[in-house]
């Protein structure tokens, strides 16, 4: 389809993408990690948020700086910014999540040249009171920052807008998600990455028209028969290689939803568009699906990978967790656990930026998935 | 033995640090408390090393530190094994391994001490790193027991008031836990008490580090490493006070007779992060052939960090600032300004880094502190590649190339 072609360029050439909406527009970019950065309010700023994955080139400047156990997300991400690939930013959001991310932001912060840096040092716990108020307190500091340091002022009206921009693009990503769910065969896994990619790239009005339309459109497809594949949930922090769910589905597998944060947890929950929007957008935050790096219960991850898998009448379930990875890692074998008490197997793949064969990757998709039928 | 032999081993006897014997009693009746709490109607609670630990001395629970227990391990070199057994639980090999040995050593009574005590419950304190909220979520899913989460947000460059306020509300939040766990009420004026002996043992264990000023310092990072284990697991209590008060005095009096650590000192360095708990004796003497003694250390200098922020008057309310803004719990420069401090203060010629695997907040940015420091300072840096506890991470023969390397510029340097 047309729009997954114009994503796809998006992504390709983000960079260019990126320097051309600045011409256009003349306005600003701030690169962003993960997603607990309150992109809304970024956003109402008039400012271009772009979220920041790895590199696609081999590691030259990075390890100057960060050592060979860092994920290769970090190290990636690094890398681009110190090769001077990333000079179309005026600066870069760091959420609190990880310890390596944590670092990052440190030797980001003194080594690369941007006017605006910014840490966004969210609650790690999310399951009381005051970890609720510390949010929205974060999250209005976030926005006096912006203000003082980029010299512009962000109306509520404004945000208001912009939340109800970010809705409509987690509104059409879920209906796409729930859409494959119930009917596989009418989009491939890397169809369905390139989309939610490329939202996190390009303007976002344009892509919420966009999804909308595609959306649509996607519902008045016809199930193309029968499908005998095996239903996939991909379970992790993110999957950067459409590759993958091109190889699960060539071993006998479709991807039917995911708990990643380059997907479900991307847009799962709203925020509301009612009452003062700092307020709103903290509930969103305490109240969606938390990343390993948070805290909101000792069992929420496990219990809503359960939730998907059964909603989703998942055969098996694939985790794709990043190498050095610390926080997904501690999870993974009590979501197993989880999972075999259901009576859903699963497999481990550790994933790095440079994956190892296409053979080798297939062998072990198609002997799990032959493992379910 | 030969006569000469025989001859030396008085100036053996003078080097050996005296405390060592009482440190070992103190805590083996430590470890036979915890281990006999239940039955004297005594409560556990497991905390992490950076955690506010008073206020579960005032409620007369025991504290356990499982990162104590993992230094154990580590240096009774049973990691390996632990290590192992958590892989086969599904722990990848890259996490960091006090949590990995830890996890499994609950499983199988594992290591020097046959295992923990059961926790009555968890508390975790992220100012050190994120590991730990993961470690202590799967102990608190493994025993069913309450964890109480002491989340201080990261101050990379600033301690915010928003952040100031949230941490002060959890100090309130916490006691009410302990009262909930503990079932009784928590005792203020216990609290004032317990946080003037806290505060009197980390000046204590301050002014013992302090003695390394001396040269030869008569007591080196190792030694350090060893008697830290009071400050960290009975702060807040008369037995610290007065360990770390003969400590001193030993310290003291060696220093006055010019009785150092290493035979002959000549070059002083400075060591950062975790100590290499299976090595600490190979570094040591590999260091000491060189005349080089590692005469402070970036770690053991964590437990006294804190003095400038607490108050005496005010333990609990001035614990917010505390317990936030502790050594790893700062950006990268506000470390790299303590560690220019400590190498002005102890005269160091050279910088010894361990870049340890299992812990990436203390490690990563490792690069940055060293290159600024070349820049700046002209200090020679360097970099040991290992884990604290896992000893597969250790390849002895790089590694002893690379000090000696090291020391060969340290000796053109100083001459
Ligand atoms: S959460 Fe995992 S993948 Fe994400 S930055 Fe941290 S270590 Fe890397
Ligand atoms: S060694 Fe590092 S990662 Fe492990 S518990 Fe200690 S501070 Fe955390």
């Amino acid at each position: 389809m047309n729009t997954i072609r114009q994503f796809q360029d998006v992504i390709d050439d983000s960079g260019g993408y990126a320097r051309r909406l600045k011409q256009g527009s003349g306005g600003k970019i701030l690169g962003y990690f993960c997603t607990y950065t309150p992109e809304e309010i970024i956003h109402a700023a008039g400012i271009h948020p772009m979220r920041l994955f790895g590199t696609r080139f081999a590691i030259a400047h990075a390890d100057a700086h960060l050592q060979a156990y860092s994920c290769s997300l970090v190290r990636g991400v690094l890398e681009e910014a110190l090769a001077g690939r990333l000079e179309f930013l005026d600066g870069a959001v760091f959420p609190h999540t990880c310890d390596s991310i944590q670092r990052l932001s440190d030797i980001w912060r003194l080594n690369i040249d941007f006017s605006f840096h910014a840490d966004v040092v969210l609650p790690v716990k999310l399951d009381t009171a005051s970890a609720r108020k510390y949010m929205a307190d974060v999250l209005r500091k976030f926005r006096r920052e912006l203000e003082e340091k980029m010299g512009l002022s962000i109306s509520d009206e404004a945000l208001l807008k912009s939340i109800k921009t970010f809705n409509t693009i987690k509104r059409a990503l879920e209906k796409i998600y729930r859409l494959r769910s119930e009917n596989p065969g009418i989009i491939s896994g890397a169809d369905v990455y390139t989309l939610v990619k490329g939202a996190m790239i390009m303007d976002r009005s344009e892509a919420a028209e966009k999804l909308s339309a595609f959306a649509q459109a996607l519902g008045s497809e016809k199930a193309k028969g029968p499908d005998a594949r095996r239903r996939i949930v991909v379970s992790g922090g993110l999957c950067d290689h459409p590759v993958i769910y091109d190889l699960i589905e060539k071993s006998g597998g479709a991807v039917v939803w995911d708990d990643l944060c380059t997907g479900s947890r991307y847009f799962e929950g709203l925020v509301s568009e009612e009452g003062d929007p700092y307020e709103a957008l903290a509930d969103r935050y305490t109240d969606r699906v938390v990343c390993p790096a948070k805290h909101s219960s000792i069992t929420a991850r496990g219990d809503n990978l359960v939730r998907i898998a059964k909603e989703h009448s998942a055969s098996g379930v694939i985790f794709l967790l990043l190498k050095f990875c610390d926080p997904h890692a501690f999870d993974y074998p009590y979501m197993k656990e989880m999972l075999d008490g259901i009576g859903v197997p699963s497999m481990l793949m550790e994933i790095e930026q440079d994956l190892p064969s296409e053979g080798q990757l297939s062998t072990r998709f198609e002997a799990f998935i032959e493992m379910l039928r | 033995m030969s006569e000469e032999q025989l001859k030396k081993d008085p100036e053996k006897e003078k080097m050996k640090v005296k405390s060592v014997k009482k440190m070992k009693e103190i805590m083996t009746a430590y470890y036979i408390d915890a281990k006999t709490a239940s039955q004297n109607g005594k409560k556990v609670g497991w905390i992490t090393s950076g955690g506010p630990v008073e206020p579960i001395i005032v409620m007369d629970a025991i504290p356990v530190y499982p990162e104590n227990h993992g230094a154990m391990i580590g240096a009774a070199k049973m990691g390996v094994d632990l290590c192992e057994k958590a892989e086969d639980m599904g722990y990848c090999r890259d996490l960091c391994s006090y949590a990995r040995s830890d996890i499994a050593a609950s499983l199988v009574n594992g290591g020097p001490i046959g295992g923990l005590p059961a926790p009555d419950f968890l508390v975790c304190g992220n100012n050190i790193c994120g590991t730990v909220l993961k470690w202590y979520e799967i102990q608190a899913r493994y025993y069913k027991v309450p964890l109480f989460i002491f989340d201080t947000p990261f101050c990379h460059t600033e301690f915010s008031s928003e952040a100031r306020e949230y941490v002060r509300r959890q100090i309130d939040e916490y006691i009410k836990f302990l009262e909930e766990v503990c079932g009784k009420k928590f005792d203020m004026d216990r609290m004032k008490e317990v946080g003037r002996l806290s505060l009197q043992g980390q000046r204590l264990w301050q002014e013992v580090l302090d003695t390394s000023m001396n040269k030869p310092a008569p007591l080196s990072a190792f030694d350090a490493f060893f008697h830290l284990a009071l400050i960290v697991t009975l702060r807040g209590t008369q037995t610290a006070v007065d360990y770390y008060v003969m400590l001193l005095e030993e310290m003291k009096e060696r220093a006055a007779q010019k009785i150092g650590s290493i035979p002959n000192e000549r070059y002083r360095l400075l060591w950062d992060n975790l100590p290499v708990w299976y090595k600490t004796r190979w570094l040591s003497e590999k260091f000491a052939s060189y005349d080089a003694c590692l005469v402070a250390d970036t770690y053991t200098t964590a437990w006294c960090g804190s003095l400038d922020y607490l108050d005496e008057n005010d333990f609990l309310g001035s614990m917010v600032e505390g317990y936030t803004r502790i050594y790893l719990n700062i950006g990268v420069d506000e470390m790299l300004k303590i560690i220019k401090k400590m190498i002005k203060k102890y005269e160091v010629d050279g910088f010894v880094m361990h870049s340890n695997r299992s812990c990436k907040p203390y490690s990563l940015g490792q690069y940055d502190i060293m290159k600024t420091l070349q820049k700046e300072m002209g200090l020679p840096s360097l970099m040991i590649e290992a884990d604290m506890v896992d000893e597969r991470s250790w390849s002895e023969s790089q590694i002893e190339t690379r000090i000696d390397a090291f020391m060969e510029i340290i000796k053109q340097k100083k001459g």
